[in-house]
């Protein structure tokens, strides 16, 4: 008893560390957009009214919570371009989701399957790529897929096309560079959970009938699936969210949401809308985490 | 060569119908011989136990009978029928894991259900053959837990019900005791030996523990370096080993090495050092040289107050030797005692307590003479 109470009390400073953390670089920040998602776009600085000052008593106070107003989530919601604009983010997201996990799953897979002094190695060459800046590689991929790229290049030299093809500013150049970039996400998560599957349970299945089919569907899929679970998340959250691979690769006819609120904030100097689709993405983004989380929770609790 | 032919002669054969025949099998991992030439005769509804020391290739004996390894040499034969390379999941025999290996995204139901799934049996005897095994390990009520839901005891009823579910030829048992404490597994090997007589099913069980080896089967390979050094009943091979690694592997036992110096009569006399003149029955086996030992299990030797004379029930030729009490240890069934010979070997002696309040109990230092009858002496090379 005397040695918890020893390690109670630091133990408990310590878990407030998150919490602080979440204070003042998330919530925070969070209250400033929201307040700000909440005024009118103005031509003055700051771009936005009303504004609080502590200053000016509490009356000036009261009279600035009255102005504050749902106008911006009126606007994002009857404005089909705000509309389409996360349509296009969430459908792009779940394509690219299940690119990555169609050819991460058999990386990871094929990754958890060498022998135990290849697996380093192989997981290193996963992570090499973050050695170079990302926006570099993104304009990398600028290079292979302009017009007289290597892509094409390569493309014409085995006869496979006749003319040049254009891969940039196409849907297809952006989900290249969204897959690539992401890809890293999805296999190590995927194969920490498929690394840890105890090889004597496929020769239990094995032992029971199991073909090396079978035994991949019935009990590698299965325990795989929190880790199908984690790198869907990790993928799935920033791709919705993504600006500069949409921006650099894709078309600019149908923008992503993260294009739009650039455009808002940047080029439209409307702060408040601008505010107003992060916080709307926001709410979007925290649907799927809840379902993650309250899916890993019934899973804890069914083990016990 | 000779060796192994010895081995073999020597090695008992199984009771029942032939079943399961490994013949000269080899599995080499790199540059280490795991299994090496290793033969050996299962009979229909026998309960074998492969014992040995931890890397003596049991296991991996076991692996081979399950389709887990491949022989590198040799032949494994089923019902007559070559199997070494026939994969685990199409073989009639069925493996208890050392873990489990209980699945554990699956119910107590479906892990036991799995196999008879993947046999592509009806749903009704699916059902029918579920609830039959779970009655048979007492896991009624269980089936809708999940493995992390269960305790060891009954997580290892569970990997016996799966295993046994598809009624294979051949249950294999990888160390099904190791993960249990000591209590549950004395019960679990009770169990173990009642569904084994109830279902008439052959039983290969890998064990580094002696006691439950003998305990539990009807015949034991020891296994030391790849190879069998002795395939007998529990008795045999601790009364009769065929050697004086298995005599100081199986049980306790002083062993005293010396010479022959006569032979005659059923009898031998060895010259020791360390115990002075021992005379033993001539063994069996033939010897390959003089230079021998004699091996005497503790329990076989009787102490007596020094200052005693011999029993009269004493046969002619009893040995006799005195010393000193070294060591006690009160063991409850049974006292250890040490003896230190007035020649100089250390004996060890365990004295039944078969009455409450013992007639002669020995303290330290106390001198004693210890008595051993010839046909309690096993002579063997040394």
């Amino acid at each position: 008893m005397s040695g918890r109470r020893l390690f109670a009390a630091p133990a408990r400073k310590a878990a407030l560390a998150p919490f602080l953390w979440m204070l003042l670089f998330f919530l925070l920040p969070f209250g400033f957009v929201l307040k700000i998602s909440l005024s009118h776009a103005v031509m003055a600085q700051p771009p936005y009214l009303p504004v609080f000052d502590p200053a000016a008593g509490v009356d000036a106070l009261k009279a600035a919570f009255a102005a504050l107003s749902l106008d911006n989530f009126r606007l994002l919601a009857s404005d089909h371009f705000y509309v389409l604009s996360y349509l296009r983010s969430v459908v792009v997201a779940l394509v690219s989701t299940s690119i990555l996990l169609a050819i991460g799953y058999p990386i990871a897979y094929g990754m958890s399957r060498l022998p135990a002094r290849w697996q380093p190695i192989a997981m290193i060459l996963v992570i090499v790529p973050f050695w170079t800046s990302f926006l570099i590689r993104v304009y990398a991929w600028i290079n292979i897929l302009q017009h007289d790229g290597i892509l094409n290049d390569v493309l014409m030299a085995l006869r496979l096309v006749s003319a040049p093809v254009v891969w940039l500013s196409t849907d297809a150049a952006m989900y290249i560079g969204l897959v690539y970039s992401y890809l890293p996400f999805m296999i190590l998560p995927l194969y920490a959970t498929l690394a840890k599957i105890d090889p004597a349970l496929l020769e239990a299945s094995a032992d029971l009938g199991g073909s090396r089919l079978t035994t991949f569907w019935l009990v590698t899929v299965p325990l795989s699936l929190p880790g199908v679970g984690a790198g869907a998340l990790l993928c799935f959250i920033p791709i919705v969210g993504e600006f500069v691979i949409p921006d650099l690769l894709a078309g600019s006819a149908s923008p992503m949401i993260g294009q739009t609120l650039w455009l808002e904030f940047f080029n439209n100097h409307d702060w408040p809308v601008a505010s107003a689709i992060a916080v709307v993405l926001l709410v979007l983004l925290l649907a799927p985490l809840l379902i993650y989380e309250r899916v890993q929770r019934r899973q804890l609790e069914g083990t016990r | 060569m000779t060796d192994e032919a010895r081995r073999g002669s020597e090695a008992i054969a199984p009771a029942g119908k032939l079943l399961l025949r490994v013949d000269a099998v080899v599995r080499r991992f790199g540059e280490v011989t795991a299994v090496d030439h290793l033969s050996l005769d299962i009979g229909t509804g026998e309960f074998f136990a492969l014992l040995g020391p931890s890397g003596c290739g049991k296991t991996t004996l076991l692996r081979m009978l399950g389709g887990f390894e491949t022989p590198d040499g040799g032949r494994i034969l089923l019902d007559g029928q070559d199997i070494s390379g026939v994969p685990p999941h199409r073989r009639p025999v069925n493996m208890m894991f050392q873990n489990y290996a209980l699945f554990p995204h699956l119910s107590v139901r479906d892990n036991i259900a799995f196999g008879l799934r993947r046999a592509g049996l009806p749903r009704a005897e699916i059902e029918a053959r579920v609830t039959e095994m779970l009655a048979l390990v007492s896991l009624e009520g269980m089936e809708k837990r999940k493995p992390e839901q269960l305790s060891g005891g009954q997580r290892q009823r569970v990997a016996l019900a799966r295993a046994l579910a598809r009624r294979p030829r051949l249950l294999l048992l990888d160390e099904p005791m190791a993960a249990l404490d000591k209590k549950l597994r004395e019960n679990t090997q009770a169990e173990l030996m009642r569904l084994q007589r109830q279902l008439g099913m052959t039983f290969i069980i890998v064990t580094h523990d002696q006691e439950e080896a003998m305990m539990m089967a009807d015949r034991i390979g020891v296994m030391n370096a790849g190879r069998l050094q002795q395939v007998a009943t529990p008795r045999q091979l601790y009364e009769a080993p065929n050697s004086r690694w298995i005599a100081e592997f199986v049980g306790g036992i002083n062993i005293i090495d010396g010479e022959v110096e006569s032979r005659g009569g059923g009898r031998m006399t060895v010259a020791t050092q360390a115990a002075g003149r021992v005379t033993a029955a001539t063994p069996l086996q033939a010897l390959t040289t003089d230079r021998v030992c004699v091996a005497i299990r503790p329990e076989k030797i009787r102490l007596s107050s020094g200052a005693a004379a011999p029993d009269a029930g004493d046969a002619v030729g009893t040995n006799r030797m005195e010393g000193v009490i070294a060591g006690v240890s009160y063991l409850g069934g049974q006292t250890r005692y040490q003896v230190r010979l007035d020649h100089g070997a250390l004996m060890h002696a365990s004295v039944a307590n078969t009455v409450r309040r013992e007639a002669e109990t020995f303290d330290m230092a106390q001198r004693v003479a210890a008595c051993f009858a010839p046909d309690d002496c096993m002579v063997l090379d040394r």
